[in-house]
């Protein structure tokens, strides 16, 4: 195929007109919000659906490059090449640098376009600042792509005749979708960090913002738990060390984002519902996405050893820096010249739920600070001059654990709280059951399962069937007016669903996690052919080895049979691949999944003709680490559908609204 | 006191009292786990402490890579170009550890000077020298030209 050498130049030139446009999308509408310009503020819906299609456009021209095997552009010349598969050629586009910061700005862009249609029933002004907040993160991502990294550049006259490949690392359906649903997630706190500022600016903060800017909080966060944990369950079937989290920076990068939208979207509620934390709530909307910001950064600067650092240039690092010293520094002085107008006054009593979603928040925050301080003290260490250091695991654990541990212990009680005030006896009488039920299944629990008794394990047991059980009793306790079960069930609206699922999601992953880490058994074994080799119950046996060749690579297989206490199981392939482009080298895990426990087998190295190097593993429980995520996905995507959000409002509504803030602000005063 | 600020009062010292937690345990956690990096002509002089998880890094040198016969033991030399370190290390090495490249490792030095390493760090792709090794050089070489990171260990001299 002969690639049209004009594509690349209309996506450069479709890049250029996007900033324009997202420039205008900067200045009119918030021109028209402050002056009260109808004609301006309308403006905002339009250049918004500009420049998402001509993003739309950019990136198809990226795409096209990439299908076509256009090397005379740079990047697609460093990051393609012509035997890789067609799939593959695709999703291409976004593993190097430019290209996943143009999938940023497509995001960025779809998001803005979503909150065009999305918003009619918003009134104007805010409509057009929130929609100039995101021309403003727009106009700073598309100066930083074209001035530091144009995916668009070329190489000409003379174009390489053939590309460098893509990493053999990113060659996998992992990441086909892993780095498009993360930054969904990442981008998408940009929408609520300009509902936070809109509100900043006009002042009106009441329970109707928190209704308009909460869905659009909670996707979001539904979009991030399933990118990080398509990470997770990327790194550790593709990196072949059987890990699922590292708490590599650049996983914590992604991972404060998480524990800081989680504390939004509670403390958003209590704002919404109660119209308090309502100054707190906007400091967690600018800090979510400051937090994105500063994970783009960290990935994208260099300046970490990790998966995700491409060989970069500083020029790129400090220009990011200095995009987020202007949105942070700039909403942080915004909060602090407008943060006592909307401050919110109502009291409550100590045992409510609006004392436990605090507790929920004053925990998470601490976690977020805790990784934050584990994650940039290597950084701040190396800038002066203090020595080069790195934190490991065992940091983060030592906090996280027990932290986390204690969060979902209260977890378990506030569905059953009521706001304002609860009553300790009739908590007391309805939790009683459940803390039983928990306590003797968590301490049979290791018992029955493996020989040695573990009681961490128990603990974590105890934890996850304590949130459970929790969880069915109130729910038992919400039905116990109705008069028939299926009548019951449909009165339960639906965020309450979504909730119980997400909630649940929490405990799916926490035994996951726990159960995973405790019962682990991972060896590096020695195979030689026709030899046995056993682990716990199970016994492998390396049948044959041969070379098998791919698309773009040779590899090394392996043959092996296993079984589990003399019953044959499912043959294992595991393959070290070499690919013909970079001469690097990949392992191929060879995995026979189940939902109680995984087998995992890895090429190590050929240590004889005969014999190999394989690292094996029984990993119990380990699909519930992302079972869990998906759960809590789905109840974000329940909670958006609830209906309360699609209320149509009337006509009059929003200037009633701004009556009612207008008459609150005065009694403030 | 008025109701209200007895509340404010309550959740200020409430708020005392939790950073101060996370600030110990933030310190505590710190000190224990913290592992700092040492170039090889500083592990080569003794000047590291013994005993205790640090984090090496440097260049793999070409032909001192050797895989005992029965096991999956392992010992290689890194350099710097001016000093090596002995590094024996058991289990299997990652996908792009190779001689003449960069490799970080986590360990422990023992009392003959060898690094025991615990964990083996390299590269993920090619165009790429953890930041580590890329600036192994600084110190020993000012006038060195930084902008071909991963030109460290291939341009390196390794001596005989």
């Amino acid at each position: 195929m002969v690639p049209n050498l004009m594509i690349p130049e209309l996506g450069h030139f479709a890049l250029v007109l996007a900033l324009c446009l997202s420039f205008a999308l900067f200045v009119l509408p918030m021109l028209g919000a402050h002056y009260g310009n109808q004609l301006l503020m309308h403006t905002g819906r339009s250049l918004s659906a500009g420049f998402f299609i001509f993003i739309c456009i950019a990136f198809f021209c990226l795409t096209y490059a990439f299908a076509h095997d256009d090397f005379s552009v740079k990047y697609v010349a460093s990051n393609s090449n012509s035997l890789l598969p067609y799939h593959y050629k695709i999703c291409a586009v976004w593993g190097g640098h430019e290209g996943s910061l143009l999938l940023w700005i497509l995001m960025l862009s779809g998001w803005t376009f979503a909150v065009s249609i999305f918003s009619k029933s918003l009134p104007l002004d805010m409509q057009a600042r929130v929609l100039s907040v995101l021309g403003f993160v727009a106009v700073g991502f598309l100066l930083f792509m074209l001035m530091t990294s144009n995916p668009f550049d070329r190489i000409l006259p003379i174009p390489p005749e053939d590309g460098g490949d893509l990493n053999p690392l990113l060659q996998d359906p992992g990441f086909v979708i892993h780095p498009p649903v993360l930054y969904m997630g990442y981008v998408g706190f940009s929408v609520v960090f300009a509902f936070a500022i809109a509100a900043l600016l006009t002042g009106r903060l009441d329970s109707a913002w928190a209704r308009w800017s909460r869905p659009w909080a909670i996707m979001a966060w539904g979009f991030l738990s399933v990118g990080i944990a398509l990470g997770s369950w990327w790194a550790y079937y593709e990196l072949g060390w059987g890990g699922w989290w590292f708490w590599d920076p650049v996983e914590n990068a992604s991972f404060m984002p998480w524990i800081v939208g989680t504390a939004l979207i509670h403390s958003l509620a209590v704002t919404e519902k109660r119209s308090l934390f309502k100054s707190w709530t906007i400091l967690l909307a600018i800090l979510t996405f400051s937090l994105s910001l500063l994970g783009t950064f960290l990935v994208r600067s260099g300046v970490l050893t990790s998966v995700h650092a491409f060989a970069n240039d500083p020029e790129r690092g400090i220009f990011v820096l200095a995009f987020l010293a202007v949105i942070v520094g700039g909403s942080l002085i915004l909060f602090a010249f407008r943060a006592p107008v909307v401050k919110s006054e109502i009291g409550f009593n100590w045992f409510s739920r609006e004392t436990l979603l605090m507790g929920n928040n004053i925990l998470l925050c601490i976690t977020m600070i805790m990784v934050l301080v584990g994650t940039l003290y290597p950084l701040i260490s190396d800038a002066l001059h203090w020595g080069k250091v790195s934190v490991g695991p065992p940091y983060f654990n030592i906090f996280f654990i027990p932290l986390m541990g204690f969060l979902c212990l209260l977890m378990a009680l506030g569905p059953l709280t009521n706001w304002k005030r609860t009553n300790p006896q009739q908590i007391l009488s309805l939790l009683w059951k459940p803390w039983l039920i928990s306590l003797v299944f968590a301490l049979i629990f290791p018992w029955l399962y493996r020989d040695d008794y573990k009681i961490s394990a128990a603990i974590a047991v105890f934890i996850a069937s304590w949130i459970t059980t929790a969880l069915v009793a109130d729910f038992i306790y919400r039905l116990r007016n109705s008069d028939s079960f299926a009548s019951g069930l449909k009165k339960l609206s639906l965020s309450y669903y979504a909730m119980i699922i997400a909630h649940l999601g929490i405990a799916v992953t926490l035994i996951g996690v726990s159960l995973t880490s405790i019962y682990t058994i991972e060896r590096d074994l020695r195979m030689e052919e026709h030899q046995a080799v056993n682990l716990l119950d199970y016994e492998f046996t390396l049948r044959s080895l041969q070379k098998v060749k791919g698309p773009n690579y040779l590899a090394d297989e392996a043959f092996i049979s296993v079984t589990y206490k003399g019953k044959a199981l499912d043959d294992m392939h595991p393959q070290k691949r070499r690919y013909y482009a970079r001469g690097s080298t990949m392992t191929e895990v060879a995995l026979d999944k189940s939902l109680f426990r995984d087998i995992y087998v890895a090429m190590g190295e050929p240590v004889s003709e005969k014999a190999w190097a394989m690292r094996v593993h029984i990993k119990p429980f380990v699909r519930w680490i992302w079972l869990g995520a998906l759960m809590m996905a789905l109840g974000a995507l329940l909670a958006v559908a609830d209906k309360r959000y699609r209320k149509k409002v009337q006509v009059s509504a929003p200037e009633n609204s701004t009556g009612v803030i207008g008459a609150g602000l005065v009694s403030h005063e | 006191m008025h109701p209200v600020r007895k509340q404010r009062l309550i959740l200020v010292i409430a708020g005392v009292i939790a950073s101060s937690i996370a600030v110990g345990l933030i310190v505590y956690a710190m000190r224990e786990n913290i592992n700092l990096f040492y170039p090889p002509s500083k592990i080569a002089a003794g000047d590291v402490p013994h005993n205790r998880t640090i984090r090496g890094g440097g260049c793999v040198k070409p032909g001192s890579v050797v895989r005992a016969k029965d096991s999956l033991d392992i010992n290689f030399i890194l350099t710097d170009g001016s000093a090596e370190v002995p590094v024996k290390f058991s289990g299997i090495l990652p996908d792009l550890f190779a001689e003449g490249e960069a490799a970080v490792v986590n360990g422990k030095i023992d009392d003959k000077g060898i690094f025991n390493a615990e964990q083996v760090l390299a590269k993920h792709d090619e165009t790429y020298t953890p930041p580590e090794v890329a600036s192994m050089n600084e110190s020993s070489d000012s006038s060195g030209d930084h902008k071909n990171d991963q030109a460290v260990c291939k341009g390196m001299n390794y001596g005989s």
